[in-house]
């Protein structure tokens, strides 16, 4: 079953009673709110989610205004990770896109089973496409916008690589949007989904695009690393691609991994050996087309 | 289902039942544990017993996941360790390491999972200024300290200022006593001094006698005011006693002297009890009731407060009572680090500068 199948008012009531416990890639999590923002949020980015047994999850999600005078005044939300609340609140406008960056929160916090990086993960016949960038640098957009013309998503924020194995491993979630990226989308793939809009975030306006449907179903199929490019959008630049030193890539990676402090000699190793499996190259792009074209000639 | 406040119990005690456990089971346990901090450690005992082959992936992985943030861990902490070592032996002083430190230099089974930030340090209280100095030399300095902090360290605790390394980012805390100065309890760090023991492999490193390493997480445990490592520290102490009960038929009673000896046989009481009462712990029954004959009325009043308090911090261990528990035992800790003509205006004070630095905040926004 999935949440599709839920009437409107079975989500909003699961979501605000016993939790709604959904199955995300390799996890399962259960998701209490009783915010309007995070039912339509959960309704329109997680329709084709699995429902998940209400008896074991991974990570209980929390997202609900404080209990004080700040429910009503200048509304606030916060975020709840199993009763424990790490973080501040934050403007209740941005409740949805808190579920997102909580969920990420709670990965890269504790699963240390996987070296986590900051990167997006596209995959093509098998083979993914890892790509670590800044924040700015158009990951997401080059992201989302190959996603609607046939990648399938791993991941825009989180490449996950499971220790003990030489695969790169898929948890699909809705991509993140930031300010202009957010119309470049709607005119680039029509028919994509966007989630609730929240604006003056410490990262601008977000809002998150739906997965496609294809990824999602085949969440739990891994890939095999084979490219680590560096994307770069340079207003009025060609899509270039240009290799690039492994020994550069592997500092640029161990300083956007999110536990490889932690993990240190594992994730040195680990690194190591996704370097040693990839092709490593520097893409600067301006136009999306272009970018899928060079994307799809990958080989 | 299990009793949701006898999970971790069950695991620390008798692994191999976690066969039984229903999925439920398993969210609870790992939630709690999450919350104490322990998902690394019941690693060991999950993994030691051979029983991995009954317990499901989803579940596992949590506990591999925290785990594996040890594995290098334990070989930074005997480094480090072996520089302070190094340090002190050139002002001609043997390092006594303490607490989580020394259990991973004594490679005991408490050590294994168990992540800790700072290491804790034994030296004599004629020295400490030699001490203090000698590790500036090598980079370990204060953070940054008012001067009324600085003083009140120095003259009722049993510890100075913690230091950092300034390029590694480690901490130490060098202390020259287990309590502080001002704690009705008065244990002498000379006997505990007079019987510490050489770590094999490393160079002027010893550790606690194995009774005195018992006796001071006891103590530990049962001074502090919070509690968020209750159940880890008590999981430490079951792996202790069972670890050199099985070593030294003795050790039961030598436990027990040295307890007296040392003026902590209060605390002894307070950890086998909670012992009993929380992990299942196995302590003979003639050690318990020779133990409680050091503690007068009340053991049913701290019952009701400590059940609560040691247990994780997760809502599937409490009831109604137990924030108001919680707050009784912290006002205790306070009641026995010092008597109430010194503790009273130390509070007083602290609330004052902190209403101070509050408007000095504020000021700074505006």
């Amino acid at each position: 079953m999935k949440v599709a199948d839920l009437s409107k008012s079975e989500l909003t009531r699961r979501l605000k009673k016993q939790g709604l416990f959904i199955l995300v890639g390799p996890f399962s999590i259960k998701i209490l709110s009783s915010m309007s923002i995070v039912v339509d949020g959960i309704a329109a980015l997680y329709s084709d989610y699995s429902l998940a047994n209400d008896d074991y999850a991974d990570y209980h999600i929390e997202i609900n205004p404080p209990r004080s005078v700040r429910r009503w005044y200048r509304p606030q939300v916060d975020f709840y990770f199993d009763g424990y609340r790490p973080f501040k609140p934050l403007p209740q406008d941005q409740a949805f896109a808190l579920f997102e960056w909580s969920f990420n929160w709670c990965i890269a916090t504790s699963c240390h089973t996987y070296l986590i990086l900051h990167a997006a993960v596209i995959e093509k016949n098998g083979r993914a496409v890892i790509m670590p960038a800044p924040p700015g640098s158009g990951k997401s957009t080059l992201t989302a916008g190959l996603v609607s013309k046939g990648w399938r998503l791993f991941s825009d924020e989180l490449a996950m690589f499971p220790l003990g194995s030489d695969d790169v491993c898929a948890l699909p979630r809705p991509v993140s949007l930031k300010n202009a990226s957010i119309d470049i989308m709607r005119a680039y793939a029509p028919g994509s989904v966007l989630g609730p809009v929240a604006y003056d975030t410490s990262k601008g306006t977000v809002a998150h695009m739906k997965v496609p449907v294809e990824s999602v179903k085949r969440a739990l199929e891994p890939a095999t690393p084979s490219w680590v490019i560096f994307p770069k959008y340079q207003a009025g630049h060609e899509a270039t691609l240009t290799a690039m030193e492994p020994a550069q890539a592997f500092m640029h990676l161990a300083e956007n991994a999110f536990n490889y402090q932690v993990l240190r000699q594992i994730a040195f190793e680990k690194l190591g050996g996704v370097i040693d499996q990839c092709q490593v190259y520097q893409f600067t792009y301006h136009n999306l087309d272009d970018a899928l074209e060079i994307f799809d000639g990958l080989d | 289902m299990n009793e949701s406040r006898q999970l971790i119990a069950i695991v620390v005690q008798n692994p191999e039942s976690t066969a039984e456990f229903s999925r439920a089971d398993w969210d609870l346990l790992i939630r709690q544990a999450r919350r104490a901090n322990i998902l690394g450690m019941l690693y060991y005992f999950l993994n030691a017993k051979k029983i991995k082959q009954h317990i499901p992936e989803f579940a596992f992985r949590h506990f591999q996941a925290q785990a594996n943030l040890d594995t290098n861990y334990r070989d930074a902490v005997k480094l480090e360790c072996q520089r302070i070592s190094d340090i002190l032996a050139s002002i001609n002083l043997p390092l006594v390491v303490l607490k989580g430190a020394a259990y991973v230099v004594a490679d005991l089974p408490a050590s294994y999972g168990r992540l800790f930030s700072d290491i804790d340090i034994l030296v004599p209280k004629s020295r400490i200024e030699e001490v203090e100095q000698i590790l500036k030399l090598h980079g370990w300095l204060a953070g940054q300290i008012d001067v009324y902090d600085d003083k009140y360290y120095r003259q009722w605790m049993h510890e100075i200022p913690p230091l950092h390394h300034i390029k590694r980012g480690t901490s130490m805390d060098v202390h020259h006593a287990i309590l502080p100065e001002t704690a009705r309890l008065k244990p002498d760090s000379a006997t505990l001094f007079a019987a510490v023991v050489p770590v094999p492999g490393f160079d002027n490193t010893c550790v606690l006698a194995p009774e005195d390493m018992v006796l001071h997480s006891m103590t530990h445990l049962f001074h502090e005011g919070e509690f968020d490592h209750g159940i880890r520290d008590l999981i430490d102490l079951d792996g202790l006693l069972k670890y050199y009960a099985q070593r030294d038929a003795r050790f039961w009673s030598s436990l027990m002297l040295r307890a007296k000896v040392l003026d902590l046989s209060v605390p002894l009481f307070y950890g086998l009890r909670y012992l009993k009462r929380l992990l299942d712990s196995p302590i003979p029954e003639d050690v318990m009731a020779e133990a409680a004959k050091h503690v007068g009325a009340g053991k049913k009043v701290m019952d009701i407060l400590f059940d609560r308090a040691l247990l994780p911090d997760h809502k599937s261990c409490d009831d109604w009572f137990t924030p108001i528990a919680r707050w009784c035992l912290y006002v205790r800790s306070h009641y026995l680090r010092m008597p109430a003509y010194l503790l009273i205006p130390h509070l007083l004070r602290k609330a004052y500068m902190k209403r101070i630095e509050k408007k000095a905040l504020s000021g700074d926004e505006k």
